[in-house]
């Protein structure tokens, strides 16, 4: 997606003013459904994100089910009004690649081996989409999932990086992704920096591949602490300490 | 399917025959709205409603495209409704099913039978060019009513509706073009008790269901009758009534909600 | 570490060092360190760091009393939820009516509500109840509301002590089960007073002070239902 769009400028100011390894403004906020086992609503930047977990529960038909552990189920799915132009319901081949990414990257530190027979469901709704989506409803699933009380060696996070205008930047936004040179998605368990998801378009030479993969980590990392701050916000708050 | 314990559903049915229901409420009272507008930036309109629980987003795109041949100089609307499983342990993946279908064309007629969208205003060229509305309900969280959770959100979205001209470079912004809102008002009957605006576990056992929509005037201006029992004639004058009464105070909040 | 200290933990929160602790419930170990693997609260009993989950399914244990709703009736067994990530199996070996084969949906049809008690769990986490005791039964009448699992030691309290206060000042009969059904019996404003503080219970748990607070609510509305009826 060559183009010799300005996407940033001399003073290394970006065109929403971000420097090069700024992120967008994240919210999170845990426990937001009343019928879901789990929940999640994400803002990041223009992204609108509501994840929801049910689960596990007994995985039907029976022919699905393993029988040593438990089967992960992401879906991600955007709503029609969601994008600039109107996206006709229902998954498309996009959204099922997506949602196989994501399921994979989750199952990777679900204690799936707790649950036999039985299906985890974990459902991410783009309400309103600004470039990097996966990124975002991966990371609102991680809290989902631990909003549910699902067992968990971590909780993953992803952030992406990519280029433009020959420059490694953090945290693509929507003109940067559709005009940019390179979109690199990753997701990590963050204790143990594990790599779950990874995703590249464009073109990167190694070098810069290192930098923008450093970028991306480092923005896990940090959203890594506000899946944390949101989780600990909703139920630590009404555990009164008495000295 | 979650199974519903027969002690719950004889327990509401006991206590509708003292004229209780199991949140308090009395048969015609509504449960909490909340309306929240302008909240999806890629959309032309939108809006979020929450009545008690439930939640539902509402979201209005636009587009040109080719009028029907029977009203060539009239825009185009049309509605679909996502039941998606992010609401409810009983919804599953996949194409819409009859209750989604039957939602979105209920939540349609009632727009367009109350002409609320003045469409002879959204013709560009006749016969050609018209303006396409897409109205896309997405339910969020399922605690009961989505029928009316999703019509009001519909208007609050209708409402706060820029028609894009800009984008498509044919001339400034401008407000949709609208008429008074029709206001629609669900009632569902179990165990010889009709009851407005139901929880989910009053819909889990209802035997009939009824929404109507009313104007201004208190005429009735769409109607539509669910699940497979019955109502007397009775019944559905106080429908009809609880709809006109409640619908009062509902356009209230929704006017409210729609000037901030 | 103060006893009144309720620490919440996330997953893989660090929780301390396998040279001094063990991994208990909801713990587990890499490379020497203990980690919490679910959303809950730090319990640390003697040696062992145990995390007592806030949210999720029921987890059953045998011998736990629970309220089962009858999903189908089989040839000679019902299957039964009980809000676990597994449908329960009632053998008809393990209730106390004499039942012929087939028979089973004349004692127990779906929708029916039954107090057992957890009999197995296997390997599988295949999972069998019974109604082969005192207390356990069909359950007739009442109410029958859905807490989380996670909240019954509170709803129960130390010892039963929020339990008796609910019964004895809104006179009705409830019983919790460990799965998180709680059935009600009685006057339509005792079980609509038990409702409401129950779910003041879900929404308080983790504070402390809470039983007197429950106890000051329901004098507060005993005075005001004495004062209303005097008047």
């Amino acid at each position: 997606m060559k183009n010799d769009k300005k996407l940033i400028n001399e003073e290394g100011r970006r065109l929403d003013g971000r420097r090069f390894d700024e992120l967008r403004p994240i919210r999170i906020e845990a426990g937001v459904l009343h019928r879901a086992d789990g929940s999640c609503y994400l803002e990041w930047g223009g992204n609108k994100i509501i994840a929801a977990v049910y689960g596990p529960r007994e995985a039907i038909p029976k022919h699905t089910q393993n029988p040593l552990k438990a089967i992960v189920n992401a879906r991600y799915n955007m709503a029609a009004f969601s994008v600039e132009d109107r996206k006709r319901p229902g998954p498309d081949r996009r959204s099922v690649e997506i949602s196989k990414v994501i399921s994979e990257a989750l199952e990777n530190v679900i204690l799936t081996e707790q649950f036999p027979r039985t299906m985890i469901n974990v459902n991410i709704e783009v309400l309103d989409a600004e470039a990097g989506t996966r990124c975002a409803g991966l990371t609102a699933a991680g809290v989902a999932l631990a909003d549910a009380g699902i067992p968990m060696v971590d909780i993953p996070v992803a952030c992406a990086a990519g280029k433009i205008n020959g420059q490694v930047v953090l945290d693509l936004g929507k003109e940067e992704d559709n005009y940019g040179d390179a979109d690199l998605p990753v997701a990590i368990a963050p204790r143990t920096d594990e790599i779950l998801l990874l995703q590249m378009d464009g073109h990167l030479t190694l070098d810069e591949f290192e930098q923008a993969f450093e970028l991306a980590h480092k923005g896990c990392l940090y959203v890594s602490e506000l899946q944390k701050k949101a989780l600990l916000e909703k139920y630590a708050s009404i555990a009164e300490e008495v000295s | 399917m979650t199974i519903i314990p027969s002690i719950k559903r004889d327990y509401l049915c006991k206590l509708a025959e003292q004229g209780k229901r199991i949140d308090g409420r009395r048969f015609d009272e509504y449960r909490s709205i909340s309306i929240e507008t302008n909240i999806i930036s890629k959309a032309e309109g939108s809006a979020r409603v929450k009545i008690g629980n439930t939640q539902v987003i509402a979201g209005i795109k636009m587009d040109i495209g080719e009028p029907y041949p029977d009203s060539p100089d009239q825009g185009v609307l049309t509605t679909s409704a996502e039941l998606v499983p992010l609401a409810s342990p009983d919804f599953e993946a996949g194409p819409p099913g009859g209750e989604a279908i039957e939602l979105a064309r209920v939540v349609d007629r009632g727009v367009r039978e109350s002409e609320v969208i003045e469409l002879d205003k959204l013709c560009i060229t006749p016969g050609e060019e018209v303006w396409v509305i897409f109205i896309d309900i997405h339910i969020i969280d399922h605690d009961g009513n989505l029928f009316d959770a999703s019509s009001l959100a519909t208007l609050a979205a209708l409402f706060t509706t820029t028609v894009p001209a800009k984008r498509f470079e044919i001339g400034e912004d401008y407000p949709l073009p609208l008429k008074e809102p029709p206001v629609s008002v669900t009632s569902v009957k179990f165990n010889k008790a009709v009851v407005v605006d139901p929880s989910l576990d009053e819909e889990d056992i209802a035997e009939a269901r009824l929404t109507v929509a009313t104007d201004s005037n208190g005429d009735i201006r769409a109607m539509q009758k669910g699940l497979s029992g019955s109502f007397t004639r009775e019944e559905i004058r106080k429908v009809i009534k609880a709809s006109i009464d409640n619908g009062i105070e509902i356009r209230r909040i929704l006017m409210n909600a729609i000037r901030k | 570490m103060s006893e009144k200290k309720r620490l919440v933990v996330i997953p893989s929160q660090y929780l301390g060092e396998t040279s001094r602790f063990k991994p208990g419930h909801g713990a587990f170990i890499r490379d020497g360190k203990i980690y919490a693997e679910r959303l809950g609260i730090l319990h640390v009993n003697g040696s062992y760091m145990n995390v007592i989950p806030l949210k999720g399914r029921y987890s059953p244990i045998v011998n736990d009393f629970v309220i089962g709703i009858v999903i189908e009736p089989l040839q000679s067994s019902w299957m039964v939820d009980i809000n676990a990530p597994y449908p329960a199996l009632l053998h008809t070996e393990e209730v106390p009516w004499d039942i012929e084969f087939g028979e089973t949906a004349r004692f127990l049809n779906a929708g029916d509500a039954v107090m057992a008690k957890v009999l197995m769990v296997d390997e599988a986490k295949r999972i069998q109840i019974t109604l082969n005791d005192r207390n356990l039964c069909k359950i007739r009448g009442g109410h029958l509301i859905d807490v989380e699992p996670s909240k019954v030691p509170r709803i129960i309290g130390k010892q039963g002590s929020m339990i008796a206060l609910l019964k004895k000042y809104t006179r009705c009969r409830i019983f919790v089960g460990q799965n998180g059904r709680v059935w009600l019996d009685g006057p339509d404003h005792g079980i609509a007073q038990v409702v409401r503080v129950i779910r003041l219970i879900e929404d308080e748990a983790l504070r402390f002070g809470l039983t007197n607070r429950v106890e000051e609510l329901l004098k507060k509305e005993a005075k005001d239902v004495e004062y209303y009826e005097k008047r």
